[in-house]
C-alpha cells in the first residue's frame, strides 16, 4: 500500500496533497502563517522575499482561471519565478506521459509544482514519483484533482470560517449541492472534522451524494430546509452546467427550487450565518443574486484570503 | 527421462492421497507412487525433503497477451511464469489483439505454445467476432481448433438478447459459456468498489449491484436454456449468496474467484495505488470474507490467478487511467497457501481448488498422482518464505500489489508431461 507522501519523516509538510490525515496543528500552523500575509496585499509593495530564486510551475492539466491566478499571485508575492503551463489534451496526444512531463520539468530545475488534474490521485502519483527517483526536494501542491481533493480551497474555507466565526468547535456547517463530484466538499469536510467541528452537514439530492458519505463524519440531509436550520455557515457548491439537465437532475429550475439558496431559505440558518461559495457561481442555479451579493455573503473575502492561504502553503512546503 | 522424486509429501486431492511416498516418472507419465516400478533405474533423483509433491496447478484465467499485445507480455515470458508458479495447464482468455475469434489464430497459438514445450495451453474462444458483440463466432470450428469454452473476457456484451443467442448457440454444440458477471451500465466509467474508500478518494465507483444484476440475468437465461455457464471471478458477498442459492436450485453453473480477491480489499488501494486497480474491483472486507467462506464451503468451485501482465507505462499513471489487473501465475501457490493457513483449510482441500476443480471446469482430466496419469507435477516447499520483487518474477508483468511483500510457499520444480520445465 502506498503511504501518504505529504509528510516527511519529521511530520513536516513537504507536499500538500489532501487535508485528510493532516494533523490539526499543521492546519492551524498554515492558517496562522496566512494571517500576516493577508495584509501584504494592502501594502504599497506587495512582496516578501521568502521564495526568491525558486521556480514554481503552475501545471494545469485541466482548465482553471481563478485557482491558477491566485497561485500565481501568491507565488509572485513571495518573489518566486512563476511558469504557467496549460497542458490540455494536446500533450497526451503527443504521447508524453504525465511522469515524463514531470521529469522534464525537474530537469529544468523546478522547485515547486502546483498541479491540477482531472484524475483523482494525480498529484499523489507525482509526489510518490519524485520521492522514488530522489527529487524529494521538489514539492507538489495539489490545486484540485478529479473529485478527490482541493486542499488549498479547503484551507481558505477554514481560514474564512475562522476569520468570521473563531471557534470551529461550536459550529454547525452545511455544505449544499453536488457533493458527488466535488473535491471542494471533500477537502472542507476533512478540514472541518479535523478541527473538531461538531456538526458538518451535507445537503443534496440523492443523485449527487456519494455512497456512504456519512463515513466521512457528516450528517446527510435531502431536505435543504432541514439541513440549513440553525447553521452558522452555509457553503454552496458549484453545479457544473453539464450536470444541470440529464441523468442526475431534470433541470436547473427544479434544482434551484429545492437546493438553490434564497433569502427565504437562508432565514432558517442562524441570523449571523455566513454564506460561502468556491466560485465561479451560477446565479439563479445554486444561489440567488440577492444572497450572493447580500450582507452575509463572504464570497469575495474568500478569494482575497485564498491568496494569503496559498502564500502560507507555498512558503511552508518550500521551507521543509 | 526417468525421474524419481523422493522424500516428499505426495498429495493428490482428487484421490485423497496424502502421505510421504516416492513418485516415479517415466515416459511422460506417472510410473508409480510409493511402489517402485519393476526394473527401475532413475536417471534423475529429486530430493523433495520437506516439500509437497502434487499435481500441477490448473489456472482458469491467464492472459498470455499474444497475439498483438507483446509489449505487455509474450507467450514465452508467461509460460515461463506459469512453470515457475507450478501451473502446468492454463486456460487463456480471448481478449488479445485480434481476439481469439478465428480457428487460424487458435491453431497458431496452440502450435506456438507446444513449441515452447512448457505448460499446456487451453484457449477460450471469443463468443462474438472481434468481441464486438454483433456476430457469433464459428464456435464449432474454434472448438476443433482447440478452444475448450467460449467467453467475452472482460468486454461487455451489448445486450441481453445477444447474450441469450450466444448461450443458445454455444449450447447447441455442448460448449460451456464462461461469463464474468458485471452489468455494463452500472459499471460504466467505474474503477473502484462503490463504498467508503471510493467516496473518500473521489474515484468513480462500481456498485456490487452490477454483479448481482448480471448474475440474476445469467441465472434466468440458464433456467431458460439449460446451457452450462461458468462464472468467472466473483467479487461480492451478494454474488456468493446468489450462486449458493442457484446451485441449490440445481442450475448447471460453476464459479471461480481470483486469488487477489481472497486477500485484498478496497482499503488496499491506499493512496491511489494503481497496482491495486483490478477488475472486478477489490470490494469491502465483508465481501472478501464472503468470498473466502464461499470458496471454503464449495459454493465457489475454483481459485484462479486472474493473471494480467501490464506494462509499467500503463500502470504509472493516475489510478483511474491505469490498465486494470495484476500478474498472478507466480503468486497463485503462495496466496492459496496463505488463505489455507489463515482460514484453517486443510492443504488437500486448498490444493483441490487449483488442481482438480479447475480441471473439471475446463473439461480436462485432472493431473493426478496415479500410475498412468500424465506427469504434470509441482514440487513445492510449503514453508519457504520469499519476497516478491520485480527481479523474482518471470512474468513480463511486474505489476502486483504484493511487490515487496514476503509470502510463504515456493515452487521447487515443475514437470509437464514428465519434462522438468522449471527448477529453482
Amino acid at each position: 500500500m502506498t503511504r501518504n507522501p505529504q509528510l516527511n519523516r519529521n511530520g513536516e509538510l513537504t507536499h500538500l496533497l489532501t487535508l485528510e490525515g493532516l494533523p490539526a496543528d499543521v492546519i492551524t500552523h498554515i492558517l496562522d502563517t496566512a494571517e500576516p500575509f493577508a495584509s501584504i496585499g494592502e501594502r504599497e509593495v506587495k512582496k516578501v522575499p521568502l521564495l526568491r530564486g525558486k521556480a514554481m510551475f503552475n501545471l494545469f492539466f485541466e482548465n482553471s482561471t481563478r485557482t491558477r491566478t491566485t497561485f500565481e499571485i501568491a507565488a509572485k508575492r513571495l518573489s518566486a519565478d512563476v511558469i504557467n503551463l496549460n497542458i490540455g489534451a494536446s500533450s497526451t496526444s503527443k504521447g508524453e506521459t504525465l511522469l515524463d512531463t514531470i521529469d522534464n520539468l525537474c530537469a529544468m530545475n523546478a522547485d515547486l509544482f502546483v498541479v491540477r488534474h482531472s484524475q483523482s490521485g494525480a498529484p499523489h502519483l507525482i509526489a510518490s514519483h519524485l520521492d522514488a527517483v530522489g527529487w524529494s526536494h521538489v514539492h507538489v501542491v495539489n490545486a484540485g484533482d478529479g473529485r478527490h481533493a482541493h486542499p488549498t480551497q479547503g484551507l481558505l474555507d477554514l481560514y474564512t470560517i475562522r476569520h468570521y466565526k473563531r471557534d470551529f468547535r461550536e459550529l454547525t456547517v452545511a455544505i449544499v449541492g453536488d457533493v458527488l463530484h466535488s473535491r471542494v466538499a471533500r477537502s472542507l469536510i476533512h478540514g472541518l472534522t479535523t478541527m473538531q467541528t461538531p456538526q458538518v452537514r451535507v445537503v443534496a439530492p440523492r443523485t449527487l451524494v456519494p455512497t456512504r458519505v456519512e463515513a466521512l463524519g457528516v450528517q446527510l440531509f435531502n431536505d435543504m430546509r432541514e439541513g440549513l436550520r440553525d447553521c452558522d455557515v452555509v457553503v454552496m457548491l458549484r453545479l457544473q452546467s453539464e450536470r444541470m439537465k440529464g441523468a442526475l437532475l431534470p433541470s436547473a429550475g427544479e434544482y434551484f427550487k429545492h437546493y438553490g439558496l434564497t433569502m427565504e431559505k437562508l432565514a432558517l440558518a442562524k441570523p449571523d450565518a455566513i454564506v460561502m461559495h468556491p466560485g465561479p457561481m451560477n446565479r439563479g442555479v445554486e444561489i440567488d443574486s440577492a444572497v450572493a451579493d447580500g450582507a452575509r455573503s463572504v464570497i469575495l473575502p474568500q478569494v482575497t484570503f485564498g491568496i494569503a492561504v496559498r502564500m502560507a502553503v507555498l512558503s511552508i512546503v518550500a521551507a521543509n | 527421462m526417468k525421474i524419481e522424486i523422493v522424500n516428499g509429501r505426495a498429495i493428490d486431492p482428487a484421490r485423497s492421497l496424502d502421505r510421504v511416498a516416492p513418485v516415479y516418472v517415466s515416459d511422460g507419465a506417472i510410473a508409480g507412487v510409493g511402489e517402485r516400478p519393476p526394473q527401475w533405474r532413475a536417471e534423475r533423483v529429486i530430493d523433495a525433503s520437506g516439500c509437497v509433491v502434487c499435481p500441477g496447478f490448473v489456472d482458469l484465467a491467464t492472459r498470455l497477451r499474444e497475439p498483438g499485445l507483446e509489449h505487455k507480455a509474450t507467450l514465452e515470458s508467461e509460460l515461463a511464469a506459469a512453470a515457475a508458479g507450478g501451473v502446468t495447464s492454463l486456460a487463456c482468455l480471448p481478449d488479445t489483439d485480434p481476439p481469439l475469434d478465428e480457428p487460424g489464430l487458435v491453431e497458431m497459438l496452440k502450435h506456438r505454445a507446444r513449441l515452447t514445450n512448457q505448460s499446456r495451453v487451453y484457449p477460450i474462444g471469443a463468443l462474438t467476432v472481434g468481441l464486438q458483440g454483433t456476430t457469433l463466432t464459428e464456435m464449432s470450428e474454434l472448438a476443433e481448433a482447440g478452444c475448450v469454452a467460449f467467453s467475452h473476457a472482460d468486454v461487455p456484451l451489448p445486450d441481453t438478447q445477444m447474450l441469450l443467442r450466444a448461450m443458445q448457440y454455444a449450447g447447441t454444440f455442448g460448449h460451456r459459456v464462461w461469463l464474468r458477471p458485471q452489468d455494463p451500465h452500472l459499471a460504466r466509467g467505474g474503477v473502484a468498489h462503490d463504498g467508503e474508500v471510493a467516496t473518500r478518494l473521489g474515484l468513480p465507483a462500481i456498485p456490487a449491484a452490477a454483479e448481482s444484476i448480471a448474475l440474476a440475468t445469467i441465472f434466468a437465461l440458464v433456467r431458460e436454456t439449460g446451457v452450462a455457464v461458468h462464472l468467472c471471478r466473483l467479487s461480492s458477498a451478494k454474488g456468493v449468496d446468489m450462486v449458493r442459492a442457484a446451485k441449490a436450485d440445481g442450475l448447471p453453473i460453476t464459479c471461480d474467484v481470483g486469488v487477489h480477491h481472497l486477500h485484498l480489499c478496497d482499503i488496499d488501494i491506499g493512496w491511489f495505488d494503481p497496482l491495486a486497480n483490478l477488475m472486478p474491483p477489490l470490494r469491502s472486507t465483508r465481501d472478501r470474507a464472503a468470498l473466502r467462506a464461499g470458496l471454503a464451503d464449495g459454493t465457489i468451485d475454483a481459485l484462479c490467478s486472474d493473471h494480467a501482465p501490464v506494462d509499467d507505462t500503463a500502470k504509472q499513471v493516475p489510478f483511474a487511467e491505469a490498465d486494470p489487473g495484476a500478474t498472478g501465475l507466480e503468486l497463485l501457490l503462495p496466496l492459496t497457501l496463505k488463505w489455507a493457513a489463515e482460514d484453517k483449510v486443510p492443504l488437500t482441500r486448498a490444493l483441490a481448488a487449483i488442481t482438480a476443480a479447475p480441471a473439471a471446469i475446463i473439461g480436462i482430466d485432472a493431473p493426478g498422482l496415479a500410475t498412468g496419469s500424465a506427469a504434470d507435477l509441482c514440487v513445492f516447499d510449503p514453508s519457504k518464505a520469499w519476497t516478491v520483487q520485480r527481479e523474482s518474477l518471470r512474468s513480463q508483468g511486474k505489476n502486483t500489489p504484493y511487490l515487496g511483500i514476503e509470502l510463504v510457499g515456493q515452487v521447487r520444480c515443475t514437470l509437464v508431461a514428465g519434462h522438468l520445465v522449471h527448477e529453482a
